[in-house]
């Protein structure tokens, strides 16, 4: 029984790690570009919702919904002023620039809000639990892992069965022809990244409830999320899914091995997938 | 990182030129203003230590300046971070060459500086971390105490492993368990020196007729502690300790809840030391325990100001608004032995400002303070004392917040109790 409570509960910590994910994916699966500023980015959506909590007496779901349009609007900007200037054939210059942007956001953060550490109180729900049998599932995680089903399946909604998807895709494809027919790849690219801060959003209401967290925690949490996007094949967003839960199962299984074990282990399992499959499970696109 | 060998070499390096620069200066003339170099973590994840130290040192210079003393003190902020720790530690030295160092609030911020005053021999008083981090800690080779050496010119002030596994255990006794105890200890300074097999808690454990159930170290900023819930939940404990950082204890105690884990004791060390970190776990966190230090109800009073323990936490909570937190007494008893010690060496002779402080007996908001080796092993005589340490439990308000209340005071029975130790319901 201990193995299944085991596995149930890194399958939900699965869930928090792929939704960390999906904004990423998503972003590299359109435009190639890989963003190490996005756990700076949860952070700063994680702050944003907190000043919403504080200031206006919100429940942190209704912030995180009022917090959504603000980030869309900081991601298209970025996208379109900053981002769009650094893509081309070389692959250096937006990393540069979302390293860099990582610097400014912590330090930004950081005079404002100096290094305290902070939480975003749910109230009772956050030690609520439901019974499934031998096994207790809390009620916090359970919706992370919904959330982060529920965004991966309207992300491919939006890919796969809309105009705007279409125009994704295709601009993704082969930009220079999308232009040609009436698309406007800058456009495109700005929207993208306002929908990944859209998920950065959802991502920062469960960091933000789960634990602590501070201006400088946000790289530490990219690592899994980079790992999670590797694992599952880049520009899939189901693949994100499974390799959060791939990562999230093998952390539990090393811990009740022993704690040591636990990090390492979810390292251990990102390293023998790339080794089994070098490209991933589940490669969107073929380069 | 810096390495301690290479923190030692850049630091002598500066001392020789902080050395020659006092060889061209004056010697000061008495009655000048006495400069005091105060660190302490006023902002990073351990910002919380520092909160009251405005308010401290607001009153300090009051009562210095009506007693017609000339003091100044410049702070510097480690920003909880080791390497920032001593190089502030420098600059306090170098450039603002202060008369002594004072420095507060655990090893990341106290070790950096102490070894940064011991390569200059600038005097040096730390508080605020368990004795054995902190001198073991800064020794050559801390895995031989053969080689352990005391230090010329740093001192320590607080009590030690030993104190808060004594308060441990006698505040379990009051509660009726199985004595089966779970450990949560990380993969840091302070999780090893408590799970150690010989100084930490197993052996006393064992002693007492408990069983340890550590399923072994974590790293910390863990997002899961499903493993060691199934641990303890299996194993049957009754108890649970550690010394967790606040995120880490929230994330457990969150899922311990969430799984139904609910243990009759939860003694946890440094997570719950502060009310708001308490508050942020809702109604949960009614009777979790911890050592307390200082509390308004410390039957000691201050040779400063001449307030009580009361008063002085009643003056922080007027001030600024927020509750009083157990580092208030100590950074008091930090700037009450400044004014002590300075009051019997001139400023400016170091081994003067030394020896006063080796010499000093003053008893202040925290206890009776003197570096005369009391309840230590010899190797760490010269340079620590301690103070003494009882337990507590957070009692949830009616109108919502948290109290702390004194439930066990076996270890030092001058301080009284305010209540009787509960299980958690």
């Amino acid at each position: 029984m201990m193995w299944l409570d085991t596995i149930v509960q890194g399958i939900l910590l699965g869930g928090l790690y792929a939704l960390f994910a999906a904004g990423l994916s998503l972003v590299f699966g359109i435009m190639r570009l890989v963003n190490l500023a996005h756990g700076d980015l949860i952070v700063l959506a994680a702050f944003l919702i907190l000043v919403l909590v504080t200031a206006l007496g919100l429940n942190p779901f209704v912030a995180a919904l009022v917090a959504m349009p603000a980030m869309f609007a900081l991601g298209f900007a970025l996208q379109y002023l900053v981002l769009n200037r650094t893509l081309g054939p070389d692959i250096l210059p937006p990393l540069l620039v979302t390293f860099g942007l990582s610097i400014v956001i912590q330090n930004a953060l950081l005079e404002r809000f100096s290094a305290d550490s902070r939480r975003v109180s749910a109230g009772a729900l956050e030690t609520a639990s439901l019974q499934f049998g031998p096994i207790n599932i809390g009620t916090m995680p359970l919706l992370t892992f919904l959330s982060a089903i529920a965004v991966i399946i309207g992300l491919n909604l939006v890919f796969y069965r809309t105009s705007l998807g279409r125009a994704f895709r295709a601009t993704s494809d082969d930009r220079v022809t999308a232009g040609l027919m009436g698309i406007r790849p800058d456009r495109i690219f700005a929207i993208a990244t306002g929908l990944a801060m859209v998920v950065v959003t959802i991502a920062a209401l469960y960091l933000g409830t789960r634990a602590n967290f501070d201006p400088t925690i946000g790289p530490a949490r990219l690592i899994y999320a980079f790992e999670a996007v590797i694992i599952g094949g880049l520009g899939s967003f189901w693949g994100t899914l499974a390799g959060g839960i791939i990562i999230g199962v093998a952390q539990t299984a090393g811990a009740s091995i022993n704690p040591e074990w636990q990090i390492l282990a979810g390292h251990i399992a990102f390293l023998l997938v790339l080794l089994a499959r070098p490209r991933g499970l589940f490669p969107r696109a073929v380069d | 990182m810096i390495t301690r060998r290479e923190l030692l070499k850049t630091a002598a390096a500066t001392g020789l030129l902080a050395g020659t620069g006092g060889l061209a200066m004056p010697a000061l003339a008495k009655g000048a203003t006495i400069k005091l170099g105060y660190v302490s973590p006023q902002t990073g994840p351990l910002a919380a230590f520092a909160e009251a130290d405005k308010f401290i040192i607001d009153g300090f210079l009051a009562a210095t300046k009506a007693a017609g003393l000339d003091y100044q003190v410049v702070v510097k902020d480690s920003q909880s971070n080791p390497n920032r720790a001593a190089e502030v530690a420098k600059q306090l030295i170098v450039d603002d060459e202060v008369s002594l160092m004072l420095v507060a609030s655990t090893p990341e911020t106290t070790n950096p500086v102490t070894t940064t005053c011991e390569a200059e021999e600038v005097p040096c008083i730390s508080t605020v971390a368990p004795w054995q981090p902190w001198f073991i800690g800064q020794q050559g080779n801390p895995a031989d105490p053969a080689s352990w050496k005391p230090f010329k010119s740093a001192f320590h002030f607080f009590w030690g492993l030993e104190d808060v596994i004594a308060v441990y255990t006698n505040m379990w006794a009051q509660v009726e368990t199985n004595k089966k105890v779970g450990g949560l200890f990380p993969n840091d300074g302070d999780g090893n020196a408590w799970g150690d097999k010989v100084v930490g808690f197993p052996p006393v454990l064992d002693k007492g007729g408990y069983t340890l159930n550590d399923p072994g170290r974590y790293q910390n900023l863990t997002d899961d502690f499903s493993a060691q819930i199934n641990a303890f939940k299996s194993a049957n404990c009754e108890i649970i300790t550690g010394v967790m950082i606040p995120p880490d204890f929230t994330t457990f105690w969150n899922q311990a809840q969430q799984q139904g884990f609910k243990p009759k004791v939860a003694s946890i060390g440094k997570a719950i030391l502060f009310p708001q970190a308490v508050e942020a776990l809702g109604k949960t966190g009614n009777n979790l325990s911890s050592e307390v230090w200082w509390t308004p109800s410390h039957p000691f009073k201050s040779s400063l100001t001449g307030d009580s323990s009361a008063q002085l936490a009643e003056g922080f909570t007027k001030a600024t608004g927020r509750p009083w937190t157990q580092p208030i007494g100590f950074v008091h008893a930090l700037f009450e032995l400044a004014a002590d010690v300075m009051k019997r060496a001139d400023a400016g002779d170091n081994a003067a400002v030394i020896n006063a402080i080796a010499a000093t007996k003053l008893d202040t908001i925290v206890g009776p303070i003197a570096w005369n080796g009391a309840n230590l092993p010899p190797f760490a005589a010269k340079n620590v004392a301690k103070t003494p340490l009882v337990g507590g439990q957070w009692r949830l308000k009616d109108g919502g917040g948290y109290d702390l209340v004194i439930t066990e005071n076996k270890t030092a029975p001058n301080i009284p109790t305010g209540g009787k130790m509960e299980a958690i319901a």
